[in-house]
């Protein structure tokens, strides 16, 4: 049993959680992420380690609400336990000194990119976040990223903070303004394919962390197969970050999309339950 | 001779409906009566087709007598899990292969008996093994003269990890092993149907093991959550390491990360270790495909084309690139598998998964084989006969073509040296390129539950020499 220590909600949806597992704690480097299992009828989830702290042996996740699994893990409090928090699996982010580094993050890839942000900073490189949301509502973590990193910028859809338009056109802006060594991508697919998309134009150094249905998380089932530059890769070990440039992005899309029926089920049933869970304005608009 | 009496099982088309067991076990006076048709050779050539050389002329004469209870005692000198080897055993290649009377076709069954007088035991005495275990302990405590019991860990839960941790708890050692996912057991847990071992039969074993003293730590990828060397840091004095063969093997043909292309490893966790054929009770789904295409020949393959049958498919078909004389899963499976309705469709193999709608899979593409000179293996390679392609429509296909050893350990483990297939590499004490640390089972060459266990159980006697140095 893990013991959930704290919570905070950090936007629509967005809950964030520290967990108290000191091994995993320990050995967590940025980029890896942990398996959990709410209780003996859960599925496996993975979530990225938002923050690991040695001291406390506190490790925190967040997460978007958007199934069964994620909607019962936002109903726990703090003091609840949860069975299973298996980690840190996969393999780190390759940190060293590349100059100057754009981390770019949509949704709730803004959590998960706090590490690396981190990390990239404690070799020197100089870094320059760049968030996105579809409306204010949606951005999360503004402060602690600021904080982070050198520059800070932002995009929302409609415009109601930072540029009007989605994080590639911020990055554009960027290219046009200073040499970028390096690109780090983490967010929906669509998102992290744009990213790749321009930057290898430019011909820039793409790093993506993908995000694939998973069941062990160990390199045991196959489920997480992605092809990389023609090579079948399993993300859960090989990555979760590759070269942008190499994804097959087709196939990683409509392999998320496996078990959308099931999902639905699942979470219908759960919703009977009587659970209600508002959303922001900009999606009922 | 009277004739072999027969496993009693369950009617096939009533049974592949189900995930209940399809073997019903013996009564008492069928282990009777089977055990009375053995010879009690003095020179007992079956015993050498065991690979853990258990006595088995010993435990059936204890079984003629009806007294499983003793029959039980002397199979548990040799074997840990009697009750699992009874039921997934390949009896017919080792023991039964070499009995006397196989000549005339009809071996005594050797692995019906072991499985009588394992589950008599765990059936009439439920609290039995908790207590003989305990017992089992003090006994072997007195005979000890270390007084502060060393610390081991064992990595991994499989038969290989469980067979080492049994011996050493036995012997006295503090004994802890980690497992990398949320339940204990390996293969006999995620790989191998409920309705050929009842999870309740792995649970009592792993129970009798808890009440030896052993600690099992799930969760924990030894490599990631921990090093090896963290754990002789910890001051763990010797670890065994049995982390099995688990990385799945692709055919790295066209079409083959298409939706609804499983490994066979995926399928069948899903099933059995996460309960996907009850959900949505339990989270985890899994696809039901109504037209199954299963490649493969192994255990693997047909534990997945009965699956498959279970949850509903309306045809399964097991597509094999060699004859069926050459397939490597048990007869029992290969029999009960056709019953149950999996048609073989043998001398064939798929060279491209064709896409429907969605990027889902809408068939295989498959070539005719014919056998050529035999292989290192001694069996006949097959060869692709050209221009016989044709086109199985499936709409789910699931790949049992055989796993890797398990890389994860190995390469993050610095100083452990693999050979050039990925095995772990070990001296003629089980010992790898680490001081101290000692590997069996499927990663270091194994094939089965019983060679696992068997190289977990002479591991454990090469870590007791080893530790001698300690004490
Ligand atoms: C390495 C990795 C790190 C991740 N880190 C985070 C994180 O830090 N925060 C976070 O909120 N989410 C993260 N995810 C995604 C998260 O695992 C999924 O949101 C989660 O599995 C959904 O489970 P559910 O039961 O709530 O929803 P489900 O009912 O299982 O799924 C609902 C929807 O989500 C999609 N989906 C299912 N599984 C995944 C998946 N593994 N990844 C992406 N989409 C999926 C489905 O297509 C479906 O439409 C990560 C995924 C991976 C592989
Ligand atoms: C579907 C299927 C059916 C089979 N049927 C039969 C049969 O009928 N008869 C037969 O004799 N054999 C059968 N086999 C083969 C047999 O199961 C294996 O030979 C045997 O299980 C190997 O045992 P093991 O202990 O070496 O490894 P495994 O059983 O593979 O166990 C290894 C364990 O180690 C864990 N692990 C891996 N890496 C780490 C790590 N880094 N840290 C911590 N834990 C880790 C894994 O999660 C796993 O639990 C079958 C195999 C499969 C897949
Ligand atoms: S060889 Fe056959 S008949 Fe002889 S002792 Fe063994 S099981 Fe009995
Ligand atoms: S999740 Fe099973 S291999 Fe990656």
């Amino acid at each position: 049993m893990f013991k959930i220590v704290s919570r905070e909600v950090v936007g629509p949806n967005l809950i964030s959680l520290r967990i108290y597992a000191p091994q995993i704690a320990e050995s967590a480097r940025a980029g890896q992420f942990v398996i959990f299992r709410i209780d003996e009828f859960g599925e496996r989830v993975p979530l990225t380690i938002a923050g690991a702290d040695a001291q406390t042996g506190l490790v925190r996740i967040i997460f978007q609400t958007i199934g069964k699994t994620t909607f019962k893990l936002a109903l726990l409090n703090a003091g609840d336990c949860i069975r299973d928090f298996a980690g840190p699996f996969g393999t780190p982010t390759e940190i060293k000194k590349y100059g100057v580094v754009a981390a770019v993050a949509g949704g709730v890839g803004a959590a998960e990119v706090l590490p690396v942000i981190n990390a990239l900073k404690q070799s020197e490189n100089k870094v320059i976040a760049i968030t996105g949301a579809r409306c204010k509502d949606l951005l999360i973590l503004e402060e602690e990223i600021k904080a982070a990193s050198d520059e800070f910028l932002v995009s929302t859809n409609d415009g109601s903070c930072g540029v009007r338009g989605i994080v590639t056109d911020v990055l554009k802006n960027v290219f046009n303004s200073q040499k970028i060594d390096m690109v780090y991508a983490i967010g929906p697919v669509p998102m992290m394919q744009a990213v790749a998309d321009i930057t290898k134009e430019k011909n820039i150094k793409t790093l993506v962390s993908l995000n694939p249905i998973m069941v062990d998380g160990t390199g045991m089932c196959g489920s997480c197969r992605v092809t990389v530059g023609g090579k079948t890769k399993f993300v859960c070990v090989d990555g979760p970050e590759f070269d942008g440039h190499l994804i097959n992005w087709n196939e990683l899309i409509s392999r998320l999309a496996l078990f959308k029926d099931a999902e639905k089920t699942a979470l219908e049933e759960f919703k009977k339950s009587g659970q209600h869970h508002p959303e922001c304005k900009c999606r009922q608009e | 001779m009277p004739p072999r009496i027969k496993m009693p099982e369950r009617a096939p088309d009533i049974r592949n409906k189900d995930f209940k067991q399809v073997n019903t076990g013996y009564t008492a006076e069928e282990s009777v009566a089977e055990a009375k048709r053995c010879l009690q050779c003095p020179n007992s050539s079956c015993v050498k087709g065991c690979p853990v050389e258990i006595n088995i002329p010993g435990f059936i004469k204890k079984l003629a007598e009806g007294n499983a209870p003793a029959a039980i005692e002397i199979l548990k000198e040799k074997n840990n899990l009697p009750a699992v080897c009874g039921r997934v055993c390949p009896q017919e290649t080792q023991c039964e292969k070499h009995c006397i009377l196989a000549k005339k076709g009809e071996s005594i069954a050797i692995g019906n008996l072991e499985r009588y007088a394992a589950d008599f035991k765990l059936q009439s005495l439920p609290h039995c093994s908790g207590e003989a275990a305990k017992a089992e302990k003090n006994s072997q405590f007195s005979t000890l003269n270390s007084k502060l019991p060393l610390k081991v860990a064992v990595v991994g839960s499989g038969p290989a990890g469980l067979a080492c941790a049994g011996d050493l708890a036995k012997l006295g050692y503090d004994v802890t092993v980690f497992e990398s996912l949320h339940d204990t057991g390996g293969v006999l847990r995620y790989g191998i149907p409920e309705f050929r071992l009842p999870k309740k039969v792995l649970d009592s074993e792993i129970d009798y093991l808890k009440n030896l003293g052993v600690r099992f730590v799930l969760n924990t990828l030894i490599g990631r959550t921990k090093t090896v060397k963290r754990l002789f840091d910890e001051g763990y004095k010797a670890v065994f390491v049995g982390v099995g063969a688990g990385l799945p093997i692709f055919l790295g043909v066209e079409g083959e990360n298409l939706n609804h292309v499983y490994s066979a490893n995926e399928f069948l966790v899903r099933v059995n270790l996460m309960r996907a054929y009850e959900f949505p009770k339990y989270d985890t789904p899994v696809y039901k495909g109504k037209n199954v295409v299963v490649v493969g020949g192994g255990n693997t393959a047909m534990d997945s084309a009965r699956t498959a049958l279970r949850l509903g498919a309306q045809s399964v078909k097991l597509v094999y690139r060699r004859s069926e004389n050459e397939m490597p899963a048990r007869l029992e499976e290969r029999i009960h598998a056709k019953e149950e309705g999996v048609e073989f469709i043998t001398l064939t193999n798929p060279v491209k998964f064709i896409a429907g709608q969605n990027r889902c899979v809408a068939g295989a593409e498959c070539v005719k084989m014919e056998l050529g000179e035999p292989d290192a293996s001694g069996r006949r390679r097959p060869k692709k006969i050209e221009n016989s392609n044709f086109i199985i429509e499936s709409d789910m296909v699931v790949l049992a073509l055989g796993l890797n050893p398990n890389p994860v350990l190995a390469s993050l483990t610095d100083g452990l040296n693999t050979d050039k297939d990925g095995y772990i590499e070990i001296d003629e004490n089980f010992m790898t390129s680490l001081n101290g640390v000692f590997a069996g089972g499927d990663i270091a060459g194994g094939d089965t539950v019983i060679q696992a266990m068997g190289m977990g159980k002479k591991s454990a006697k090469n870590i007791h020499e080893y530790l001698q140095r300690f004490l």
